[in-house]
């Protein structure tokens, strides 16, 4: 694991839950996601995302490594649960409806962008999915949040603060890149998360010091 | 051969797989996510289209060849198929696939038989033409060279 050539993460980084069945579609939007700077886990199934976001025991929007989920993008075909169907079960539940859905598909059919906007999607992507559509979303989500989540983020910055005893740099989030990252050890099977914790951050750079 | 004499030739055969039809716009964007923390990208994700469209085509096989042909299921699998080819840019598989949708609709056999071929056809001359197209890549590289990046005017 690198440590010399190492970038700070943001302090605020988004971290996209992607979800598809498609195994070229998930390598794509995991890499379009983590050039636009974001953390990304991906997914191949509705109930796989539902099992990460903790959905069915009511944990909390905190996934497996403990980092909230800020944004979930998902295809509307899939096996089993369709995308159509994840949205209105993270609609409908208290823990999760406040975050941003984005639905991706390759067939733009107007009865289908309009069913899931009605459900409360924030945008309905057509696919192939391009890094300008990636930028646009995450454009949109960082607004989004300018002007919502103040407060929210307050907590989190100050929740990292006390647990690492680092002083937060306070840079702008949307221009410093990610670094090349590693799956956590304790990570599920199934969910390839692919970047360390903050705090594992903090901690190395505090080795630094 | 020289270098710069491999980076022309892979640039020519390039230009060429999109002059054909095979590579659409798709695949420049791929290749301009590739980056140096990430340098086996467009490989990586060229393989993992390889897998899944050969795992397909044989499900493909099997299902167009029972006796009650279950064109739902037919369905399924080429849009699997149209939804990946269209990720990575291969254009004409895409479009065969597009084509072949159309006829499962009708539950046309015949028209689904032929279609079955015209997209292996379409897959196996694409998967052809990437795997050269990557050793010239390779070539350059391991002669010390860098993949050159390719711009389109049209």
């Amino acid at each position: 694991m690198e440590v010399a050539g190492e970038v700070l993460a943001s302090e605020f980084q988004l971290h996209v839950l992607a979800v598809d069945d498609s195994h070229v579609d998930r390598k794509v939007i995991e890499k379009l996601l983590k050039i636009s700077s974001c953390k990304v886990t991906t997914v191949e199934s509705g109930a796989r995302a539902l099992q990460f976001l903790g959905l069915d025991e009511e944990k909390g929007s905190l996934g497996f490594n403990g980092l909230k989920v800020n944004l979930i993008m998902t295809d509307y075909s899939m096996p089993g649960m369709t995308g159509y169907e994840l949205l209105k079960k993270i609609k409908r539940s208290s823990a999760f409806r406040e975050i941003p859905v984005v639905i991706m598909s390759s067939e733009n059919i107007l009865t289908r962008i309009d069913s899931c906007l009605e459900e409360g999607a924030e945008e309905f992507l057509v696919k192939p999915v391009k890094l300008s559509d990636v930028k646009r979303v995450m454009n949109d989500c960082i607004m989004r949040g300018e002007t919502e989540g103040n407060n929210r983020r307050r907590v989190d910055k100050r929740k990292f603060e006390d647990d690492n005893h680092a002083s937060s740099s306070s840079s702008s989030s949307s221009s410093i890149p990610s670094s090349p990252s590693s799956p956590l050890p304790s990570s599920p099977s199934t969910a390839a998360t692919s970047s360390p914790l903050h705090s594992l951050k903090r901690a190395k750079l505090r080795d630094h010091n | 051969m020289e270098v710069g004499q491999m980076q022309r030739r892979l640039v020519d055969y390039t230009k060429s797989l999109f002059m054909e039809g095979f590579l659409d716009a798709q695949f420049l964007q791929l290749q301009q996510l590739q980056d140096e923390s990430n340098p086996d990208f467009v490989v990586e994700v060229v393989s993992l289209f390889f897998d899944d469209s050969e795992k397909l085509l044989n499900d493909l096989t099997m299902a167009l060849d029972q006796p009650n042909v279950d064109f739902k299921k037919v369905d399924a699998h080429v849009h699997q198929l149209k939804g990946s080819s269209s990720s990575i840019g291969a254009q004409r598989v895409k479009n065969a696939c597009i084509a072949f949708r159309s006829f499962c609709e009708e539950q046309n056999i015949d028209a689904t038989l032929r279609c079955l071929q015209q997209v292996k056809q379409e897959y196996y001359l694409v998967k052809n033409k990437l795997e050269t197209m990557l050793r010239l890549e390779q070539q350059i590289v391991a002669a010390g060279g860098s993949i050159p990046m390719i711009e389109l005017g049209f």
